[in-house]
């Protein structure tokens, strides 16, 4: 083994809400203090932070590491906070990871914040500075544009039908009325719902998307030394994996996400892991839309290409089903604090494989469980890969 | 479940609780003025586009054809020192019919945003920009469309200089 073990020792989250009262430091707080808790460690076990939170532009303050310094238990310790858009929060465990793995520190806590809520009128604006400035943002896009544009080229590039996509929204929200912490979960949620909420740009309507939400979420990683005298359930990360496709995002296929099969292929290797649908036992992709959850499916090679569909009109996708996915209810039903989101899901696979999950929990001792995000604009592909 | 539990409560509010001061915050704007320089590639590219000519960058190593064109070919990390002129005709590659604005307002008439892959260029390499002059029951993918452009007095080197992309 080139690397040292890590393990994931404690996680917390708050609830996702549409609008927190509290300010980004005292959400950050409030979710490491939870994590800190599970795991009966306090500020002075961590030995450095790793932070991820999406664009300044959401809070309107630059530099918001440091702005959210104090919450983050960052204080006099080595602190980094990275970002790469929607994957941040994936990759920020994995900086952390690297962080134990190198030998570097024995104990780091990794922490997700974010707070759409303070944009006004809508954070959606906030995005409109990842579209080129001279060629792209003259015509005057709006972020649902590029979810919208490759959605259409994904479901007639393998002639998917609105009425199957809806079935991912319906099980997610499903799945997050179980979720204490979700924003919008609902158990009788149909794909009539779906299929009849308000059109945004076809073919996204209002429930193929997730919600703006306020939320943060932290977890806790260990050398295995530590993790051993920490807890007797250490879930340890086998594999990660990130990868960058081009930023020239009209010119790329936009119906396969080979961003997600690059840095999958890289995970799965160092998991060890040869064939991914019988060893990965809960798949949480990312799914801020409901066809972006079957994209990264096909991308985490879980589907073949323009068939992740399957896997949720024959059952397997259900908590009982031979593989769950988004048995948390994904960003699709607890909500879509950028960098909290997909950290979140990382916190699932850690209350899964120990058997925390509670309503959630997936039956039959899981194992093994793959979380994976992705952001930028539309190019970078983040993966874990977790195991007891 | 652990003996602890994991999720933490937050204070949740509405927009009711904003509009009726029922909770102190405070409103600002942030100033953000820029003025963005074309650079090398982007350069070419909007002065073809005041001259009605739509130009990519060609890659001898790669033997591709790129647009928007740029100073270096991703591939093989070689410069691209050759701008070529492409086509003002293509095929739409995908396509949507948008019914908000950027702030989540409705508009009456939808606008069509498409990426439409430009002939000439290599296969794949599309650009953003809009249909009209279209139903848009009748768009679909692999509709072949041509550029409108503005009068040439009225271009000033800017991708609006094509209006649009209507069928042909």
């Amino acid at each position: 083994m080139k690397y040292r073990k890590v393990a994931v020792v404690g996680a917390g989250m708050t609830q996702f809400v549409r609008r927190a009262k509290e300010t980004p430091p005292e959400l950050a707080f409030k979710a490491v203090r939870a994590a800190l808790d599970s795991c009966d460690l306090t500020f002075a076990d961590i030995d450095a932070v790793c932070l991820g939170t999406a664009p300044d532009s959401f809070d309107g303050i630059h530099m918001n590491g440091e702005y959210l310094s104090n919450g983050a238990a960052a204080f006099r310790k080595p602190y980094m906070r990275s970002y790469v858009g929607g994957g941040t929060g994936v990759f920020v465990p994995i900086q952390g990871w690297y962080h134990v793995a190198s030998g570097l520190f024995d104990t780091v806590l990794v922490v997700a914040e974010e707070k759409m809520s303070s944009y006004y009128p809508h954070a959606q604006a906030a995005f409109l500075t990842i579209f080129d400035h001279t060629i792209e943002r003259p015509l005057k896009p709006n972020l649902l544009w590029i979810f919208a544009l490759e959605m259409n080229r994904y479901m007639t590039t393998y002639g998917i039908s609105k009425a199957d996509v809806a079935r991912v929204s319906v099980l997610h929200k499903r799945n997050a009325a179980d979720h204490p912490c979700a924003l919008l979960g609902d158990p009788h949620i149909t794909v009539e719902d779906v299929l009849q909420s308000e059109t945004l740009a076809w073919p996204v309507q209002r429930l193929d998307v997730s919600p703006v939400s306020d939320g943060a979420v932290a977890i806790i990683l260990a050398a295995e030394h530590v993790a051993r005298r920490i807890t007797d359930k250490p879930v340890w990360i086998e594999g990660v994996g990130w990868c960058l496709d081009t930023a020239y995002w009209t010119n790329r296929d936009l119906a396969y996400p080979r961003y997600v099969e690059v840095a999958a292929k890289m995970a799965y290797e160092m998991a060890g892991i040869k064939e991914p649908r019988k060893e990965i036992h809960i798949a949480e992709p990312y799914d801020p839309f409901d066809y972006k959850a079957l994209h990264h499916l096909e991308g985490l090679q879980l589907a073949e290409r323009g068939r992740a569909i399957e896997l949720y009109l024959n059952g397997d996708a259900e908590r009982t089903g031979n593989l769950p996915i988004c048995p948390s209810g994904g960003l699709l039903g607890v909500g879509n604090p950028i960098a909290a989101a997909g950290l979140m899901k990382v916190a699932e696979l850690f209350w899964q494989l120990r058997g925390e999950a509670g309503q959630r929990q997936v039956p039959g001792n899981p194992q093994r469980g793959i979380a994976q995000a992705w952001g930028d604009l539309m190019q970078v592909g983040t993966v874990i890969i977790l195991g007891r | 479940m652990s003996a602890k539990n994991p999720y933490a409560n937050v204070v949740s509010l509405s927009e009711e609780d904003f509009s009726a001061a029922r909770v102190l915050f405070r409103h600002d704007k942030l100033i953000a003025n820029y003025a963005w320089d074309s650079g090398i590639a982007i350069g070419y590219f909007l002065a073809g586009l005041k001259a009605g000519q739509i130009l990519g960058s060609y890659c001898a190593k790669c033997r591709k054809t790129v647009v928007p064109p740029r100073i270096v070919c991703e591939w093989c990390f070689r410069p691209m020192q050759r701008f070529v002129k492409l086509s003002d005709s293509g095929t739409v590659n995908t396509f949507s019919i948008c019914y908000v604005t950027w702030d989540v307002r409705r508009i009456s008439e939808p606008e069509i945003p498409a990426v439409i892959e430009i002939d000439g260029a290599s296969e794949g390499n599309g650009i953003l920009h809009k249909l009209g002059e279209i139903d848009p029951q009748e768009v679909h993918i692999g509709m072949r469309v041509q550029a409108v452009w503005k009068p040439p007095e009225e271009r000033c080197g800017s991708i609006t200089d094509i209006l649009y992309f209507r069928k042909v």
